[in-house]
This record gives structure tokens, C-alpha cells and sequence, in this order.
């Protein structure tokens, strides 16, 4: 143990260690482990640079290139690609159908994921702190049980629970409210909701893990200090969990910019685009429509509203976690 | 980011550390009598989960009642009469068969891609020291956060150029290339918990690279490895976009696909057909979590072999 341990903590002395032509019957010697990297031993990493350069890296390129082309599926632009410029942008940017999308895109960002599941998840977490042991682990397994389902099956679940004879309206029915047709009249409310069902068990898994670590000493020594449960949430417990919210806050808006699946299945983004988010927008344009380029300004313009909100969420760290 | 790595974590841990750090306190809570403002707090809490469990459960509710019932319809209801008709209905090749023979193909394929890329990519990452180092994992972070949904027209039309759409082998590699921040992000961070000085005995002996991570290290991160793979492999099975856009015949779609053709389909006639399909689409998923559940609780062989 004691012959072995250092070399964890100090680094090896570096004139045995990076010996670079080591003869064979030498090579006995614990070389390497904490060692500068040497050509040789990059090559294990080469399977995955290739594929993230060829599939991640490549696209991202390329994408920048076909923005500013007219390619399309068929019709002009499709046997002959030509440069175009900006005017995909331009013609984006004044296109109310965009702005309609963009709308919406903020509008399920906001109450899907910022209220809906951001505060959902953490009252699921604090709930789970104060209440009966079975029923929190019925309860959260419940919520976890929602979001591991398949984005399809969600999305399928989710419509037939707010379609016209859906479980909805008839607890609806039970309490004397008249039916409603949410996937008609507000759709992009019922998809939100869904969005809710699908992501609040990721918030509160994030929660739970950052209330847990929070010692019970700092709580306990308030309350003898005569703080109220009130007073302890918002002075204790909320700026402790200031890293935690700016991250979850980060993940949650990156993943439901680009929700598809789920909008696709419950409303294809109808009726009337009332539930066409950007990314639907998006396929719509390049698919439907076959305008690859103008679609792929979208998608440049919809990872433009990510940066900008994960650079809001950053400021959002306090300093020491920036780095 | 890291707190990716605790959620992920927590989700598979919630289960084994209710059960094994709770009851000690709950027990000196209720026996210190702190009185009735703990109970009533208890029980207000209590109240307020399980009616929030309650709206949780009546969409999973539904697809289960509805599963085994013939005559489902899209309200939640208990059936008349339980039947297994709904499963006989789809227990064919067409509809259920080769849909999830093909998630199978496509998500096992691109899980294996990923997991020994990870591995592999990992390993340098976690054990030498290097200058890129610090800024390649931050673009690797970065990449992880990246919507995949935002590059899949550069993607499909690269594809449609070099000869790849539907193709199963470039819709695996894809769909593994897509994964992989993520695999190597989780992958390192379970490897950083190895410790060194076991693999140097096997230095010493005179073990090369690719032995020593096959035969030292995996073997001591298994359970983190466990988590990673299923991890990977539960993220492509509930996949919808990358395999709508990449693959075309009805023969090649794995099950997130024909869910969406079968539902527009017939899905207004055949709700419990449909919510049967659901179901057995949705098995292996739920399996999986249940095995990370238990696997997590017991933890990392590696630092008990440091001390023997």
C-alpha cells in the first residue's frame, strides 16, 4: 500500500517516467498513469473523434454552409444548390408564421419548463422531505414511471387524456365542469401540460440530490434561532440551491427548445399552427415544404435562442462554480 | 454539469437510499415527539403528493386499463371484461415482431458503437495529463447540451448525399455518434473513481493498454458502466426524431416510428390495441430502470480492492 499510494496524489518524477523509446525488456517498469499523453496513446480516442467529427462536428459545419443556399427537396434548388446569402434569414425574420412559432417556442419554454417543471419538481422534492416514507416512494415513482416512458407513448398518452371523450373531461364531467377541448381551443396549453407530466421527475431528481446535500445542522440552527419554515426556505434552503437551480434551469430549457416528438404526436403542431413550435416550424418548411436551406436557417436560429438563454442561466451560477 | 451526473445518479439511487437512510430518521422524528405541528405538516404534505401522484397516474392509469380492454375508449375506465385480446391482436410480425426487433438492432447496434467509443475515449481522459484536455471536455459538456433535433436537416441531407438514408448502419452510427458526449462525460466521471494504484500492479506486470482496461478497470467500474450503457440505451429506444428522419421503409422502422404510423392509422378505432402496443414497446425501458435501481445501491467494487 505504501509502495503504491503516492503516485495518486504527486506526480512521478518526470525524467524516469517519460522515457520515449523504452527498450522491450524494460517496459516492466509502472509507466504512464498520470503521464503525459504521447501520440501512441491518443489512439484509443481516434473511434470517437471520427464519429463525433463525421456525425456532430460535420452537420454543424455544414449546416452553416447550407443556411445560406436555396437547397431544397425539389423544385428549384433542388438539382441546382446556389448561394443566397442572408435571405433565408431575412426572409425568416419577416415571415409571421416564424414569429407565430417563435411565440409559441417562448410560451411552452416558459410555462412548461421554467414554472411547470422547474416548480413542480421542487415542491416534489421538498414534499418528499417532510412526508410519509410509502407514500413519497408511491408518488415518485409515479412521476419517474411518466418520464421514462418512450417521448411517443407519452405524447399518445397524453392526447388520449386530453382528447374530447378523454379521461379529462370525464373527471371533468364528475365535478360538473362542462367539457373542454383543450387540443382545439389551447393546444400549445395542453402540449405544455404534457411537456409537465414528461419532465418534472428530471427536476425533482435534481432537487431531491441538491436538497440531500444540504446539512440538516444549518436548518436546525436556524429554527433554534427562532426562524420560521418560511423564513429558513427563502434565506437557507433557496441560496443554497442557487447552482442547482441555474443548471436544471439550463438543461431543462435546452431540452424542451427542442421538444418534437411530443408536439408532433399529441397535435402535429395544428390545428391552424396553434401548437407550431419552432422546431416543428422547422420540419415543416424543410419536409413539407422541401426548403432544406431555409429550414436549416431555423434551426440555426432556434440554437441562437439556446445560447441566449443558457448564457441568462449562467449568470445565474454563483461566481466560485463559473470557473 | 454535474449535477447531470447526480440526477442521473439519484434516478436509479432513489429507491435503494428511501430505503436505507430514511427510517433512522424518521424514527427519532416521531418517537422525539416533536408534536402536532410535525404531524400536521406530515400529513398536509402527504395529502398535497398524492394528489399531485393521483393527475401523475391516470394518463398511465389509462394505457394499462385500456391494454386490457377491448373496448377501450380514451376516457379511463375499468373494463368490463378483462381480456388479453388486445395483445393477441398485435402478437404478429408485422405489427409488433419486427418493429421492436428493429428498435433492438437499431438502439443495441448504436448502444455498442457508443459504449466502446466512450470506453475507449475515456480511458486517455481519465489517466493521462494532456493540455487540451480541460478544453476538450468543456466542448464535450457542451455538446451534450446540444439539440440534436436542431441538426437533423444538415444531417438528413448530408445523408441523402453520401448514400446513407435508410440505411440501418448509418442510422446506428448516427444515433451513436449523437450519444456519445454524453456516454464519455458519465463514462470518465465513473472512471475517475477507479483508482490507480490497481492498475499499476498490473503496469508492473507488464500488461498493455487495451488488457489493462479490459481486464482491471472495467471489471471494477461495472455498476457505473451499467448505468452508462443503460443510460445510452433507454435515451435511442425512446428516440422518435432520428429514426422518423433517417429510415424510410416500413420493413427498417423500429417501434417509436410505427407507434406514430399505427396511431394514424387506426388509432381511432383501436385504443386498446394501441395502448397494448405501448405497453410492450415500453417493457424493456421499465426493466431497465428497475435494474439500475438495485445495481447503484451497491456501490463501486473498486475502493474496498484498494484496501485489501
Amino acid at each position: 500500500m505504501s509502495t503504491l499510494a503516492p503516485s495518486t496524489s504527486r506526480r512521478p518524477d518526470p525524467p524516469e517516467r517519460s522515457d520515449p523509446a523504452p527498450v522491450r525488456p524494460r517496459r516492466r517498469r509502472p509507466a504512464g498513469i498520470g503521464d503525459r499523453l504521447s501520440l501512441r496513446r491518443t489512439i484509443p480516442m481516434i473511434p470517437a473523434a471520427l464519429l463525433l467529427l463525421l456525425f456532430m462536428a460535420g452537420p454543424i459545419i455544414y449546416s452553416l454552409y447550407l443556411a445560406f443556399t436555396d437547397k431544397a427537396i425539389r423544385g428549384e434548388g433542388a438539382s441546382k444548390t446556389s448561394f443566397v446569402g442572408v435571405e433565408n434569414f431575412t426572409d425568416a425574420l419577416t415571415d409571421g408564421d416564424f414569429w407565430n412559432s417563435v411565440v409559441l417556442t417562448i410560451v411552452f419554454t416558459v410555462i412548461s419548463a421554467v414554472i411547470g417543471q422547474n416548480l413542480m419538481g421542487l415542491v416534489l422534492a421538498l414534499l418528499m422531505e417532510k412526508s410519509n416514507r410509502a407514500i413519497s416512494f408511491a408518488v415518485t415513482s409515479v412521476v419517474i414511471a411518466a418520464w421514462i416512458l418512450p417521448e411517443v407513448v407519452a405524447g399518445y398518452l397524453l392526447y388520449t387524456f386530453f382528447s374530447d371523450g378523454g379521461s379529462l373531461n370525464g373527471l371533468l364531467g364528475l365535478v360538473g365542469i362542462a367539457p373542454q377541448t383543450l387540443l382545439f381551443s389551447a393546444p400549445i396549453v395542453a402540449v405544455s401540460f404534457a411537456n409537465v407530466w414528461r419532465g418534472t421527475a428530471f427536476s425533482m431528481l435534481v432537487y431531491s440530490a441538491a436538497l440531500g446535500a444540504i446539512p440538516g445542522d444549518i436548518q436546525e440552527s436556524a429554527s433554534m434561532d427562532g426562524a420560521g419554515p418560511m423564513r429558513r426556505f427563502f434565506s437557507i434552503t433557496l441560496p443554497l440551491l442557487r447552482p442547482a437551480i441555474a443548471t436544471n434551469l439550463m438543461l431543462i430549457t435546452l431540452q424542451t427548445l427542442s421538444v418534437f416528438g411530443l408536439i408532433f404526436i399529441m397535435t402535429g403542431g395544428g390545428p391552424d399552427r396553434k401548437s407550431q413550435t419552432l422546431p416543428l416550424y422547422m420540419y415543416e418548411q424543410a419536409f413539407s415544404y422541401g426548403q432544406l436551406g431555409y429550414g436549416t436557417a431555423v434551426a440555426l436560429l432556434l440554437l441562437l435562442i439556446g445560447a441566449a438563454a443558457s448564457l441568462v442561466y449562467l449568470r445565474l451560477l454563483p461566481e466560485e462554480e463559473k470557473r | 454539469m454535474t449535477t447531470t451526473e447526480n440526477a442521473s445518479s439519484a434516478t436509479g439511487a432513489t429507491p435503494p437510499t428511501a430505503t436505507a437512510s430514511t427510517p433512522p430518521a424518521r424514527r427519532t422524528r416521531s418517537t422525539g415527539g416533536k408534536g402536532p405541528r410535525e404531524r400536521t405538516t406530515e400529513l398536509a404534505s402527504g395529502i398535497v403528493m398524492i394528489v399531485i401522484g393521483v393527475v401523475f397516474l391516470i394518463p398511465l392509469l389509462w394505457v394499462v386499463l385500456a391494454s386490457f380492454n377491448e373496448n377501450a375508449t380514451l376516457s379511463v375506465s375499468w373494463p368490463e371484461h378483462w381480456s388479453l385480446g388486445n395483445f393477441a391482436a398485435i402478437w404478429n410480425a408485422d405489427t409488433t415482431f419486427r418493429p421492436l426487433g428493429n428498435s433492438l438492432l437499431l438502439c443495441g447496434g448504436a448502444t455498442i458503437v457508443t459504449m466502446v467509443a466512450a470506453v475507449l475515449c475515456a480511458y486517455p481522459f481519465s489517466r493521462y495529463r494532456f493540455a487540451a484536455k480541460r478544453p476538450l471536455l468543456l466542448t464535450i459538456i457542451f455538446a451534450t447540451g446540444l439539440p440534436i433535433t436542431a441538426i437533423m436537416i444538415p444531417v438528413y441531407s448530408l445523408f441523402v448525399q453520401v448514400n446513407l438514408v435508410d440505411s440501418m448502419f448509418g442510422a446506428i452510427l448516427f444515433l451513436g455518434a449523437s450519444s456519445l458526449p454524453y456516454a464519455i462525460f458519465l463514462t470518465k466521471g465513473f472512471m475517475d473513481t477507479v483508482p490507480v494504484e490497481i492498475e499499476e500492479s498490473a503496469w508492473t506486470e507488464g500488461a498493455g493498454v487495451l488488457r489493462t482496461l479490459w481486464s482491471v478497470v472495467l471489471p471494477l467500474m461495472r455498476s457505473g458502466l451499467s448505468v452508462a450503457t443503460i443510460f445510452t440505451f433507454v435515451g435511442m429506444w425512446g428516440n422518435f426524431f432520428v429514426p422518423f428522419m433517417l429510415l424510410l421503409s416500413p420493413d427498417k422502422l423500429p417501434a417509436a416510428v410505427t407507434l406514430y404510423t399505427f396511431s394514424s392509422q387506426y388509432g381511432q378505432v383501436a385504443y386498446g390495441q394501441l395502448a397494448a402496443f405501448s405497453i410492450f414497446y415500453s417493457l424493456p425501458v421499465v426493466a431497465l430502470y428497475l435494474i439500475i435501481g438495485r445495481s447503484l445501491g451497491t456501490g463501486f467494487a473498486a475502493a474496498g480492492g484498494v484496501k485489501g
